[in-house]
């Protein structure tokens, strides 16, 4: 699929990208970590703090009306995004790790029991293992993993397996952020529905890339963060099916999710307040709806085919580079590129591209038991968004050469 | 050499390199003359865990002296920790309790030192002044 973006002037919306790092011009790679955000994010951001700050749900004035409507908007531009039934269903959060926290402390506690099983995979986020794991021993429930193959894509056979009616719960990454696979979702889900067990989807890395409408996945929980989508940091959603988020109890006390406080007892605000005590991200949340407009104003599968251009080109590229290995040769796959190259530790990679003004990530990406799977330590990570060129990409290669030259 | 001294004469090398290459194939090829840490001491209770690259730390007194030794499975890490060998080891707990390191950031190396969890630098230096007080609460209380 080709697509129709006119990328010189898209990067012309990224004012970071005329950074200079090291004496050269900024090569950003580490989108997967976080994505650059656009000119009219940045206002968005500025506008509201110079025009209409102020807080919301409570105030009469001026202010608090059009901030609080600037909220709500947000609310029904992600309802919009993600396809919900329901604005209702939109829980704003402080990013994907926090409403996974939500679904296993309000949905797990209340609803998961001793000897209950919960299925994640080998290739999880510590995010959507260490929720788990503490739930799991709180309450005495199993945990099993989903394990993948050599090219980093899940068994389903073995996924199957997994499956019985003891299994209560399946939290699974919809793409990967170490090997960038993208996970047959929608066939989890429903193998999960079959046998009674509800599923959380962590969308953190999908977002950006992949269509979501969580009706048609027929998920019950998906979670995601918004500076990974060209949005602010500090923000997140989680959706829920209403039925279920109604059934859970709070997660957190405070206020807004209250609808009457006596000492002697509280009675809770309806959804989605219930979920959202205290203050909440007020700026970040009226801001991330114009990420959202210019996501949808490229296009998704715009998107998605240039990205997958520059991964392909890039796959094919560093096979000049001696001893490097790709982690993660999925079929499916988002512009994540994971390497080793042999006998060179990946921190060396990483400090060495970053005297040269390239950015990736190294390390474990949070994915350790994924790293033990394929007996690494770490890998060194180039994740590319709308923004990045293929010329960046020859700049990653002659700086790999470097590398190579260096500590040859 | 004072730890000063050895500080100072660790500046005047860099002052040596106008660019970031060899400032760095210094400090690889530091890394690659740091004789190894023996498997030994490559124990859990050294290891000084980074997020990306590993570091060991083995302390010993030598005398009146405390010494150190060190490794990294990283080779810039490992230049950088011989780097701070150098200057503390072989010097009494007191000096190295009392220790103000500085050359980090003269020679522009500060990043590393920075308090991300990138490597285990900045926690090795914090390890190596914690032996320093130790020792020095142990002969006082001797």
């Amino acid at each position: 699929m080709s697509h129709n973006l006119d990328i010189a002037s898209i990067r012309n919306d990224f004012p970071i990208l005329n950074e200079v790092v090291n004496g050269k011009q900024l090569v950003y790679f580490d989108n997967a970590a976080t994505t650059q955000k656009p000119r009219l994010v940045l206002d968005a951001l500025s506008g509201y703090y110079e025009h209409y700050n102020a807080n919301i749900h409570r105030g009469i004035h001026h202010l608090a009306e059009k901030a609080t409507s600037a909220f709500e908007q947000s609310r029904k531009r992600l309802q919009a995004f993600l396809n919900a039934e329901h604005s209702e269903e939109i829980i704003f959060t402080y990013g994907t790790t926090d409403g996974i926290n939500l679904v296993a402390s309000a949905y797990g506690r209340k609803f998961l029991q001793e000897g209950d099983e919960v299925i994640i995979s080998t290739m999880e986020h510590h995010s959507n293992i260490v929720p788990w794991q503490m739930l799991c021993e709180e309450k005495g429930c199993v945990l099993k993993v989903i394990p993948i193959n050599d090219q980093g894509e899940l068994l389903m056979d073995e996924y199957e397996k997994l499956l019985t009616e003891r299994t209560k719960f399946v939290a699974v990454v919809h793409v990967s952020n170490a090997l960038g696979t993208i996970n047959p979702i929608k066939e989890i889900i429903s193998k999960a529905h079959a046998v009674g067990a509800k599923v959380l989807i962590d969308g953190a890395q999908a977002s950006s890339h992949i269509q979501i409408d969580v009706q048609d996945l027929d998920c019950d929980f998906y979670s995601l963060s918004l500076h990974k989508i060209y949005g602010p940091t500090g923000m997140g959603i989680l959706y829920g099916k209403r039925d279920l988020l109604n059934a859970m109890p709070p997660y957190r006390g405070g206020g807004e999710m209250i609808k009457e406080v006596t000492f002697a007892k509280t009675t809770y605000n309806e959804l989605p307040y219930k979920f959202e005590a205290g203050t909440p991200n007020i700026a970040d949340v009226v801001a991330a709806k114009f990420a959202l407009d210019y996501v949808d104003a490229l296009g998704k599968p715009n998107i998605a085919a240039y990205e997958n251009e520059l991964l392909a080109y890039a796959t094919e590229a560093v096979k000049e580079i001696e001893g490097l290995r790709i982690i993660g040769q999925a079929k499916e796959k988002v512009s994540v590129l994971s390497f080793v190259i042999e006998g060179i530790h990946h921190q060396d990679i990483g400090v060495l591209l970053d005297q040269q003004g390239i950015a990736v990530r190294t390390g474990h990406h949070c994915t350790q038991p994924l790293m033990n799977r394929f007996g690494i330590t770490g890998t060194s990570r180039a994740s590319f968004a709308v923004y990045n060129t293929t010329e960046e990409i020859d700049k990653l290669i002659q700086g790999l050469h470097k590398v190579k030259r260096m500590l040859g | 050499m004072t730890i000063n001294e050895t500080q100072d004469e660790l500046i005047s090398d860099f002052e040596l390199f106008d660019d970031w290459e060899s400032k760095y194939e210094f400090i690889i090829d530091l890394g690659k003359q740091f004789p190894p840490l023996e498997e030994q001491y490559k124990t859990e209770d050294n290891i000084i865990k980074g997020c990306q690259s590993r570091v060991w730390l083995n302390a010993y007194m030598d005398g009146e002296l405390l010494k150190f030794e060190a490794d990294s499975d990283a080779i810039i890490v490992r230049g950088l920790v011989s780097m701070l060998v150098k200057v503390l080891s072989g010097h009494t707990p007191q000096e190295i309790a009392s220790a103000d390191v500085y050359f980090m950031e003269k020679v522009g190396l500060h990043q590393h030192l920075a308090q991300t969890r990138s490597n285990g630098l900045a926690a090795m230096l914090k390890q190596m002044k914690a032996y320093g007080f130790a020792y020095q609460a142990k002969s006082v209380n001797a």
